[in-house]
C-alpha cells in the first residue's frame, strides 16, 4: 500500500504516543483498572456477551455506590473472540499491560484451561463465572457458577425422585460432557439406575436425526443432556418433529438457560427440566434488582440466566473481599475472600476460602411458554462446593483419573 | 420400522440437506473456481430472511434475490480482481466471512433468534418429519431448477460454454464479465434458499454459515466440479455414509469416517466422480 506523504509524519507521531502509554503508570490514583475478557466475536459471542454486560452493570452499580476503597473501578474490555490462545494471550496483555487488580471471564472449559497458567504465573486473580466440570482449584481462581455437586447431581437427584430410571446420555464431545457423564455413571450405578446408551457429537454439530433415532430406539425414561451451544437448537428442533414429548421423555439440560430458550423457539423445549443455581424468576429482593437494573440498562425484552447473574456476583464478591483486605493486593484478597457471604439475587452465597468455590443453592426448573423458567425443585439450602466430590463415596476414584 | 431400516430415510434426508447447501457451490466454485468461503454467510443471510420474514414460504424467493445481490456485490467489488488467483480468493472471502458474521452479530444480536415452523409441516410420516420431507422436496426442485437452467436457456447455455472454454466463448461474442456476475448472483441466490430451509431444522445464528461450509464443500469436491449429477450423487452418497457410520460408530468418528472415505475416493479419482470433457488447450 502507497501512503501519501504527510501522513507518514503523523503515523510516525501516533506509533510514539502509543509506545508512551505503555510507559504511563499502571493506575491513576483515583481508579482501579479491572478487566473483563469473554469472547465478543466468534461463536461462543452467543453466551459470553451476556455475561461481558452483567459484569460491565455491576462495576457500574459499585461505582455509583462509592466505588472500592474510595477508587472507581474502570473496566478493560478484552475479546478472547472464542480462541483459547487468544484467551490466554489478553489476559496476559490485562495482567502485565493495563496491570488490572482483577480479571472477570472465560465461559468454556478451553478457555478456562488456557488461562489459568498464566494467571498462575504472573500470581493474578482470575474470576471464572460458568458452572463447569469440577475437578479443579487453582488458588488465582475463584470459581462463582456451579461445580457438579452443585448442579449435575442435584439435576439427577431430582431424577430419580421422580422415577426416571433408565436414562440415555447426550452431550458435546469435549472435557464438560465427557467428565459429567462420568459423573452421572458413577452416580447410576450407586443408585439402582440405568444407563441405556452414551453418545457425543462435535461441537456446532447440527444434524442430529441419527441419534435422535437412536434415543427413540432405545426409549429411555429421561435424557441427561450436556450438549452445548447452537446444537441444542438443532437436537430440540429434530427431536420435536421427531414427536418425542417432555411428557414422554423428559430432556434434562445443564447449559440451556433464558438466553438460549429463545434461539432453540420455546415450542421446541416447553415443559423440559434444567438445572442451574438462578432463574430470571428466582424469588428474591436482590434479584428484583438485578432484574430491573438489568432490563434498564440493556432493554425490556433481555432476560437474565445463571452465568449472567454469576458474573454480576463475581465482581461484588471481589469488590467485598478488596474492601475487607483493604487493598487490591492480591494475596491479601485471596486471604479476605474466604468466608464472604452475601446477599445476591440467587439468595446466600458464601466463598469457600479452601476451594475457593462458592456454596450454592440448586434449582431445577421448567421451561415455561413464556420462554422463563420455574422453579420446581430447590436444594432447600447452600450446597457446600465440592469439586473433587470427595464428599460421596460413590464417586471415589473419578477425582484421580 | 427397526433402527437400521430407520436409518435409509434418515441417510437421504442428511442428502438433502447436503445437497441443498451445495447446490450454489456448483456454480460459484464449480463452474467458475472460485472458492468461496463466504457462501456458508450466504446461507446464513437466507436464513435472517426467513428471521425478519417470519414465514418459510414468502421467504424462499425473497432470500434467493437477497443472497444473490449479496453475491453479486461481493463478485463485483472483490472477487473479479481476484480471478486466476484462487488462494488469494479464499483468503479473501474468508476475511468477507469473517465480516458477515460480525455484520450479522451487531445486527440481530449474538443469541440465536427464532423462525416459526410454518404449522403444516408438524407431524411426519414414519421416521421422516413433513419438515425434512420438505427439504427433500425443496432440494429435488432446486436441482431440476438448475438443470432446466444450464441445458434449456439461453444464458445457462452461455455460461456452460464459458466453463468449458472461457477465451472461445469470449471470441464468439460472449460477455464473460456478465456470464460470471449472473453466475455468482444464481449461486449465493442458491445459498440463501437452502439457508430459509434450514431454519427448520437447525440454529439460526451468525456462526450459522461455519457449520455448513466445509460439507459444501466436500459435496462439490467428491463429486466432481462443475457437474450437477456429481454434486446429487456426492452428496446421496456422503448422506447415506454419515447415516450408517454414526448408526454404528458415534457422530466425531462417523466425521472421520466419511472424511477418510472422501480422501481415498479422491485419491483413486482426483478429478471427483465425473469428469468435465472439454477440447480446451488449457
Amino acid at each position: 500500500m502507497r501512503i501519501p506523504r504527510p501522513i507518514v509524519p503523523a503515523i510516525l507521531v501516533l506509533s510514539l504516543a502509543a509506545c508512551g502509554s505503555d510507559a504511563r503508570p499502571a493506575a491513576d490514583a483515583n481508579e482501579i483498572k479491572v478487566g473483563i475478557l469473554h469472547s465478543l466475536s466468534g461463536t461462543m459471542a452467543i453466551s459470553e456477551v451476556t455475561v461481558r454486560d452483567a459484569e460491565l452493570l455491576a462495576v457500574e452499580e459499585i461505582n455509583k455506590a462509592g466505588g472500592v476503597l474510595g477508587k472507581q473501578l474502570v473496566p478493560v474490555v478484552e475479546d478472547g473472540a472464542s480462541d483459547w490462545p487468544t484467551f490466554a494471550e489478553k489476559a496476559t496483555k490485562l495482567i502485565r499491560q493495563d496491570k488490572v487488580a482483577t480479571v472477570f471471564g472465560g465461559w468454556t472449559s478451553a478457555s478456562r484451561k488456557a488461562m489459568l497458567p498464566v494467571f498462575e504465573r504472573y500470581k493474578a486473580l482470575l474470576w471464572y463465572p460458568v458452572q463447569y466440570e469440577g475437578l479443579e482449584s487453582s488458588p488465582y481462581i475463584f470459581y462463582t457458577g456451579a461445580t457438579t455437586n452443585q448442579q449435575i447431581i442435584p439435576g439427577l437427584d431430582y431424577l430419580k425422585e421422580q422415577g426416571e430410571k433408565r436414562l440415555f446420555l447426550v452431550g458435546s464431545d469435549y472435557v464438560f460432557p465427557r467428565t459429567a457423564n462420568k459423573i452421572i455413571k458413577a452416580y447410576a450405578a450407586a443408585n439402582g439406575m440405568e444407563i441405556l446408551g452414551e453418545e457425543y457429537t462435535p461441537l456446532g454439530h447440527t444434524e442430529y436425526s441419527t441419534l435422535v433415532n437412536k434415543v427413540t430406539q432405545a426409549g429411555p425414561d429421561a435424557v441427561f443432556n450436556t450438549l452445548n451451544g447452537d446444537s441444542n437448537v438443532a437436537f430440540f428442533k429434530q427431536l420435536k418433529s421427531a414427536g418425542a414429548t417432555a411428557e414422554s421423555m423428559p430432556v434434562l439440560s445443564v447449559s440451556i438457560a433464558e438466553e438460549e430458550v429463545t434461539g432453540i423457539g420455546v415450542d421446541n423445549v416447553v415443559g423440559q427440566p434444567v438445572a442451574w443455581n438462578y432463574y430470571q424468576t428466582t424469588d428474591t429482593p436482590a434479584n428484583k434488582a438485578f432484574v430491573k437494573a438489568y432490563k434498564a440498562k440493556y432493554g425490556q425484552d433481555k432476560v437474565t440466566s445463571d452465568p449472567m447473574e454469576a458474573g454480576y456476583n463475581a465482581v461484588y464478591l471481589w469488590a467485598e473481599a478488596v474492601k475487607k483486605a483493604g487493598t487490591t493486593e492480591v494475596e491479601a484478597v485471596r486471604k479476605a475472600a474466604g468466608g464472604i457471604a452475601l446477599e445476591r439475587p440467587e439468595g446466600l452465597v458464601t466463598i469457600d476460602g479452601e476451594s475457593q468455590h462458592l456454596y450454592k443453592t440448586a434449582r431445577i426448573g421448567i421451561v415455561q411458554p413464556d420462554g422463563l423458567i420455574k422453579q420446581v425443585w430447590d436444594s432447600g439450602e447452600p450446597i457446600k462446593p465440592d469439586p473433587y466430590l470427595k464428599g460421596y463415596p460413590w464417586a471415589a476414584g473419578l477425582a484421580g483419573q | 420400522m427397526s433402527a437400521f431400516a430407520n436409518q435409509l430415510p434418515i441417510g437421504l434426508s442428511i442428502g438433502a440437506v447436503l445437497l441443498l447447501i451445495a447446490l450454489g457451490l456448483t456454480f460459484t466454485f464449480g463452474q467458475m473456481g472460485v472458492i468461496n468461503m463466504a457462501h456458508g454467510e450466504f446461507i446464513m443471510a437466507g436464513a435472517y430472511t426467513a428471521f425478519l420474514l417470519g414465514d418459510l414460504v414468502p421467504a424462499l424467493p425473497v432470500a434467493f434475490l437477497v443472497a444473490g445481490a449479496m453475491g453479486l456485490i461481493l463478485e463485483r467489488v472483490a472477487i473479479r480482481h481476484f480471478y486466476g488467483r484462487p488462494l488469494d480468493t479464499l483468503l479473501l472471502t474468508w476475511g468477507v466471512s469473517l465480516v458477515l458474521q460480525q455484520l450479522a452479530r451487531d445486527l440481530f444480536g449474538a443469541p440465536n433468534v427464532q423462525v416459526p415452523a410454518p404449522s403444516w409441516l408438524a407431524g411426519g410420516v414414519g421416521i421422516l418429519p413433513y419438515n425434512r420431507l420438505f427439504i427433500m422436496g425443496l432440494a429435488v426442485a432446486g436441482v431440476v431448477a438448475v438443470w432446466a437452467y444450464l441445458t434449456r436457456t439461453g444464458l445457462g447455455r452461455r455460461t456452460q460454454a464459458v466453463v468449458q472454454n472461457r477465451r472461445l466463448a469470449a471470441t464468439s461474442g460472449i460477455d464473460t464479465g456478465r456470464v460470471d456476475m449472473l453466475t455468482f448472483f444464481i449461486g449465493s441466490g442458491l445459498a440463501g434458499v437452502a439457508g430459509v430451509a434450514l431454519t427448520l431444522v437447525g440454529p439460526v445464528g451468525p456462526a450459522l454459515g461455519t457449520y455448513y461450509i466445509v460439507d459444501a464443500f466436500l459435496v462439490v469436491v467428491a463429486g466432481g466440479l462443475g457437474q450437477l449429477r456429481g454434486a446429487v450423487l456426492a452428496a446421496i452418497g456422503l448422506g447415506l455414509l454419515n447415516s450408517y457410520a454414526e448408526f454404528w460408530s458415534d457422530a466425531s468418528l462417523a466425521k472421520v469416517i466419511v472424511l477418510a472415505a472422501i480422501i481415498a475416493f479422491l485419491q483413486v479419482r482426483p478429478q471427483g466422480m465425473f469428469v468435465l470433457r472439454s477440447r480446451a488447450l488449457t
